[in-house]
């Protein structure tokens, strides 16, 4: 049985909605009532069945109509998907892995067929049969990393590694929380990095690096990362600021459950194997208030965890406009109750 | 936060002298699988089981990595050495099954390069052989210049001179062939990076050199697994696991706290990955550093070792493991 792929838009009509297996699977972020910055990492193992963690790429039912998405916004903005010239082999690298993870992982959906260099990739739910030499470029329509991530799910940032340091040097990148590609290319780890408060105080992304650099073929890592998008918009882009940043003032007691959304990125980060090369998927998730409130414990702990944010967290992640408005929406959920531990709902 | 790596179970599949000192080893996989695929620069750590000891020592892989059917090392034979290559040249036939640890790479190439410079002294040819296969099938600017002792230990001159002509010079140090490296440094086009492995001897002076010709340091990339080096024993205390151990004359520190029990993560066991580093929680006596890690800040302090190379002499020694 395979995935019922769902139609749906993640902009004007914004008819995004997850069905009630895919809330259940929502990777939400909070293991406690409360949230502060954490180097936390962990291997990237698979996990149970039925969560996102089922196998080490998830594809899952929002699949096609992020793909139509994604292939709109490179319509309007081509910088959106760039990589230096010395990277095209770490972008082979990644369509080895993503092909062979979503062919492993979901074989009535995906098929890869390889007979040496001679390759064959069929991916149903687009419609696609195509035969290529691996390493050779001129045998697919477009590069290699650009070619395989219109065909993934998440964004995807390709780290080069030298100089004890990551360098920003080839990405994928239309449904990000506010932060951009065509800005950050060719930056190390602590240029892009600049912007985010509080943790360089305590350190984090020297430990954060040494981890990173460290990473092993063969042994992925993964965090979680979280914000909140008004309205199900994937491409939360700084240039596409104007048609997105004013929504975060049409937030009402009475829409906050039809527009806020919780906004959670897994991120992974996976050594290539031919370009030494570090690529860094960051897969977002949404769900919308009404949604993620049907889940009793996440509807006490997200209540508690947006009251508590410290000022600063708030303001990076964007939500100092509505945060009033939707703690006292979700207060009236909050019944005072303990939270059982762990991510799950009850 | 776990580091290491993967195993591999595989079988030797072939031996094959290569000359008096050197020999090649073919490793497959028991399953008969393909192996991972790496990239040129890359070693594995090779799981020797002799008797009731354990040594693990890094090998560069030579091969191709286009071709991941079988990984090749070669071992040159120290005959002062710890025992790990005389074991692998006295004891390791077709058909051993041994482990391997997944491919790690310190010594990468930096594809931004216009033109890769490679210097190879002796046995540290082995990287430059996976190297030069990988740029060579992707069209890649290379240069190789390989000093060798005589041309019969010019450990695979010949293949390499085959496979790529005049883009190989060899150096004989018994026709007094030297390199004139200043002269090589200075007419490099714009955007060359410079690699070099070999004895510490000559990596020290190719990278004084380069530094003192205004090389930028990231342009100038080397590979040195020290190996460990045997010296008096003496004891450690281990802090965090209480246990006392001593550390024979011809183990490492690192080998005395595996056979104690205690784990410290690893990559390269050669004083260069950092993965071993160690607190000091106190001492009275001497270190001995031989690692390519620790600043010479940290050497001075005496607040850190690297016990996969370093040694220390004197009455106290208690770590933080």
């Amino acid at each position: 049985m395979g995935i019922t792929f769902r139609k749906e838009t993640f902009r004007d009509d914004y008819t995004f909605r997850n069905s009630p297996e895919h809330i259940r699977r929502f990777p939400f972020p909070f293991n406690e009532d409360a949230y502060m910055y954490a180097v936390n990492i962990e291997p990237h193992v698979v996990g149970p069945k039925g969560s996102v963690l089922e196998n080490l790429i998830d594809v899952d039912e929002h699949y096609v109509a992020e793909m139509q998405d994604r292939a709109l916004v490179l319509a309007e903005d081509p910088l959106r998907c760039q990589s230096l010239p010395h990277m095209t082999l770490a972008g082979w690298d990644l369509l080895e892995l993503l092909m062979e993870q979503q062919a492993l992982g979901y074989p009535e959906h995906f098929t890869l067929e390889r007979d040496g260099d001679r390759w064959r990739w069929i991916n149903r739910p687009l419609g696609i049969d195509d035969t290529f030499t691996f390493g050779d470029t001129s045998t697919l329509p477009y590069g290699p990393m650009e070619y395989i991530t219109r065909q993934s799910q998440g964004d995807f940032c390709i780290l080069d590694q030298r100089d004890g340091n990551l360098w920003m040097d080839a990405g994928m990148v239309t449904t990000q929380a506010d932060w951009s590609l065509d800005f950050d290319i060719g930056m190390n780890f602590f240029e892009w990095h600049a912007p985010v408060p509080l943790a360089h105080e305590k350190g984090i992304f020297t430990r954060a690096l040494k981890f990173l650099t460290n990473i092993q073929q063969g042994k992925p890592a993964r965090r979680l990362n979280w914000t909140m998008t008004i309205n199900p918009r994937l491409d939360t882009s700084p240039e596409n600021y104007h048609k997105w940043g004013p929504d975060r003032a049409t937030v009402t007691p009475e829409n906050v459950g039809e527009k806020v959304h919780l906004r959670v990125e897994l991120q992974s980060f996976w050594r290539l194997p031919r370009s030494n090369a570090i690529v860094f998927p960051i897969r977002c998730y949404l769900i919308k208030m009404d949604e993620l409130v049907t889940q009793p414990k996440w509807a006490r702990r997200l209540h508690r965890v947006i009251r508590d944010l410290p000022e600063e967290l708030a303001t990076y992640k964007g939500l100092t406009r509505y945060r009033p408005t939707l703690v006292e929406w979700l207060s009236k959920l909050d019944d005072g109750s303990p939270t059982s531990p762990g991510f799950g709902p009850d | 936060m776990s580091t290491g790596t993967t195993k591999l179970d595989v079988v030797v599949s072939d031996v094959v002298p290569v000359n008096e000192l050197v020999t090649r080893f073919h490793f497959r996989r028991r399953d008969g699988g393909l192996l991972p695929t790496f990239s040129g620069g890359a070693h594995v750590v090779v799981e020797m089981r002799d008797r009731d000891r354990t040594r693990l020592n890094p090998y560069s892989l030579m091969g191709s990595p286009l071709d991941t059917r079988e990984y090749t090392i070669s071992v040159r034979r120290d005959d002062v050495g710890r025992g790990g290559s005389l074991f692998m040249h006295r004891q390791v036939k077709p058909g051993l099954e041994m482990v391997i640890s997944y491919p790690v790479n310190l010594f990468s190439l930096d594809l931004r390069a216009k033109k890769h410079l490679m210097l190879a002294g002796g046995i540290g040819i082995t990287p430059f052989m996976a190297q030069t296969s990988q740029l060579a099938a992707a069209g890649g600017n290379f240069e190789l210049h390989y000093t060798c002792r005589t041309a019969s230990l010019g450990t695979y001159a010949d293949v390499l001179q085959q496979r790529y002509g005049s883009r190989v010079h060899l150096y004989h140090d018994d026709r007094e062939e030297r390199i004139d490296l200043d002269r090589l440094l200075s007419s490099q086009p714009l955007g060359t990076h410079l690699y070099v492995c070999g004895p510490a001897g000559m990596i020290n002076w190719v990278r004084d050199r380069a530094a003192s010709l205004g090389w930028p340091s990231e342009t100038v990339h080397f590979e040195h697994f020290a190996a460990p080096q045997p010296g008096a024993p003496f004891d450690v205390a281990l802090a965090l696991s209480h246990k006392t151990i001593r550390v024979g004359e011809q183990q490492s520190l690192l080998e005395a706290m595996e056979a104690a029990g205690v784990d410290p993560p690893y990559l390269c066991r050669g004083g260069v990955c950092g993965q071993c580093e160690t607190n000091v929680i106190s001492s009275d006596g001497k270190f001995i550093h031989n690692d390519h890690w620790l600043s010479e800040e940290d050497h001075r302090s005496g607040c850190k070792i690297m016990p996969c190379v370093s040694r220390f002499e004197g009455k106290s020694l208690v770590l933080e493991r």
